[in-house]
């Protein structure tokens, strides 16, 4: 697999890093990942960046047994869809506590970590992923 | 300006069996496919006006683009124009609906729709990735997310919020088993048990192996003519009394609500409509079950059974060929076989078959007269669905 160059991790890296997303000043909705459009207002809407607290809850969640190119060596991982308490909702994996304990509207937040690497000499892949909140995935 | 619509209506069908080709390339699986639609038609290829062919990722699969042009020239059609359609698992439904409005309009009287896709000369990762970019890439693959992952959180979340039980979604893939036991074109042609399911390997919790549709490769076509023309062809038109597509959102996560697909609500409603049709007058479905909850979401949106209640029609046999609502009768996706920009245009070879009588003793659907094909690309994002009624 040819994977992407730096410009298309580094484009989104506020995003990907800080969950940075956008709130329409014309309607007041939130958006996350930030769009340039906003879908009610269109060419009405006025967008500015908005910084998403991380805290969220899991919706839905999964266990990747059968992972993609560059994420094999970290398979099993767990994946959860998670509704941000902000509104939207995010997709990313769900880290620091075993597969058992994952469960529908478990409180997490977000934290950031390495996602994959492109092979030896390239690219390391950042983003945020999710952990229990509470610090209840803190060990003694 | 309204443009007055001629009627179209399908003239002729091929089908190559879906499985692991490993023997047969891109070029040689549309040849075969294409070649048994004309005998069927009982055309020769310089009768073609125009090609369109559903294929998603041959760039990804076999390092092949300019599909399309690839094909024409393979067959030894050129110079007649070829166009490439592309949504994913969808490109072969869009591929019909492309071909459907180049006659529909007027511009052209024999139209050849071919889908095809060659899934098997990469490993299995590879596929995995390629599969991933039916999803929004930047938000959902790039954080490791896979396509069986996508429909594990909405088995998971369906599960929490309607009851649906493992077992009932384990008789989804029973039922598609027996079904494909009767079709020699399937890629997977043994029954299984549900507990065959419920022991098979994990992919994406709570989704198993016996739950996904595989990775084959397979070609399909179908030759469309207007209705006026079609006795040239066939004794038995088929006519395409509607096709419709929507699109939703790309990423699940951006769903207002993750356990309904609603740009197959959307165009199922618009077929109904333009077909004068409802629900009651379908005799035969074929639905794009890639996975098992899909075919039980998909029936619900489509307007078959309330939302919730889709998993109690597996708790009986009125989903088999013989029941009151036959689905998947040729074994769907997920015995089938699912090459991806193939799909869309060999469930419509299914009902063809179906509305003319000709499928395979054991899932023919007695006296059946009108079909409908949902094909979907993505987690949801592009959806066909199409009508089609025994021409009389």
């Amino acid at each position: 697999m040819s994977f992407l160059g730096v410009p298309s991790h580094w484009r989104r890296y506020k995003e990907r890093y800080r969950l940075m997303g956008s709130r329409c000043l014309n309607c007041g909705n939130v958006f996350f990942p930030p769009t340039k459009v906003c879908p009610n207002c269109r060419r009405e809407g006025r967008l500015e960046d908005l910084e998403f607290s991380g805290k969220g809850k899991v919706h839905s969640f999964t266990i990747i047994r059968f992972a993609p190119e560059g994420f094999t060596e970290y398979a099993p991982y767990a994946i959860g869809l998670i509704k941000l308490d902000e509104g939207p909702s995010a997709i990313s994996q769900i880290v620091d506590c075993g597969f058992e304990d994952i469960h529908i509207d478990m409180p997490v937040e977000a934290c950031f970590r390495k996602l994959m690497a492109q092979g030896k000499d390239g690219i390391i892949c950042y983003g945020f992923k999710f952990r229990p909140a509470n610090d209840s995935w803190k060990k003694p | 300006m309204v443009l007055k619509k001629r009627d179209v209506a399908i003239v002729g069908i091929g089908s190559t069996s879906f499985g692991e080709h490993w023997e047969t390339g891109l070029k040689e699986l549309v040849a075969e496919a294409g070649f048994a639609a004309a005998d069927d038609a009982g055309i020769r290829g310089k009768d073609i006006e125009l090609v369109v062919v559903g294929n998603m990722s041959g760039g990804r699969f076999v390092g092949q683009e300019h599909v399309a042009a690839l094909m024409a020239d393979h067959l030894g059609l050129n110079p007649t124009p070829a166009v490439r359609v592309e949504a994913a698992c969808a490109s072969g439904g869009v591929a019909l609906r492309e071909g459907y409005m180049a006659v529909a309009s007027g511009f052209y009287d024999l139209v050849a729709v071919g889908g095809v896709e060659k899934m098997t000369d990469i490993y299995g990762s590879g596929a995995t990735s390629a599969l991933a970019g039916a999803m929004d890439f930047e938000w959902e693959a790039y954080f490791g997310t896979t396509f069986a992952g996508i429909y594990a959180l909405i088995a998971q979340r369906y599960m929490h919020e309607y009851g649906l039980t493992r077992e009932q979604l384990a008789k989804v893939a029973v039922k598609n088993h027996y079904h494909a036991s009767f079709n020699p074109l399937a890629h997977f042609q043994n029954r299984i048990k549900v507990e065959d399911v419920l022991t098979s390997r994990l992919v994406a919790d709570p989704l198993r192996l016996l739950d996904c549709s595989p990775i084959s490769d397979g070609a399909a076509c179908v030759l469309l003519a207007p209705a006026e023309d079609a006795r040239k062809y066939t004794d038995t038109p088929i006519i395409i009394e509607a096709t419709k597509q929507a699109s939703g959102t790309l990423s699940l996560f951006m769903r207002k609500n993750i356990c309904t697909i609603e740009a197959t609500t959307e165009a199922a409603n618009q077929a109904f409509k333009d077909a004068g049709m409802s629900r009651k007058d379908i005799d035969v479905i074929e639905v794009h079950d890639c996975f098992t909850i899909s075919e039980i979401l998909s029936l619900e949106d489509l307007g078959f059974c309330e939302k919730g209640k889709g998993g109690k029609l597996y708790d009986d046999g009125q989903t088999y060929s013989d029941g009151d609502l036959p689905v998947n009768t040729d074994g769907g996706l997920k015995a089938s076989g699912h090459p991806v920009g193939a799909t869309g245009v060999k469930q419509i070879v299914e009902l063809v078959k179906q509305l003319r009588g000709e499928a395979e003793k054991g899932r023919q659907v007695k006296g059946a007269e009108i079909g409908l094909a949902h094909n979907l690309g993505g987690s949801g994002a592009t959806v066909v669905v199409t009508i089609l009624r025994r021409g009389d």
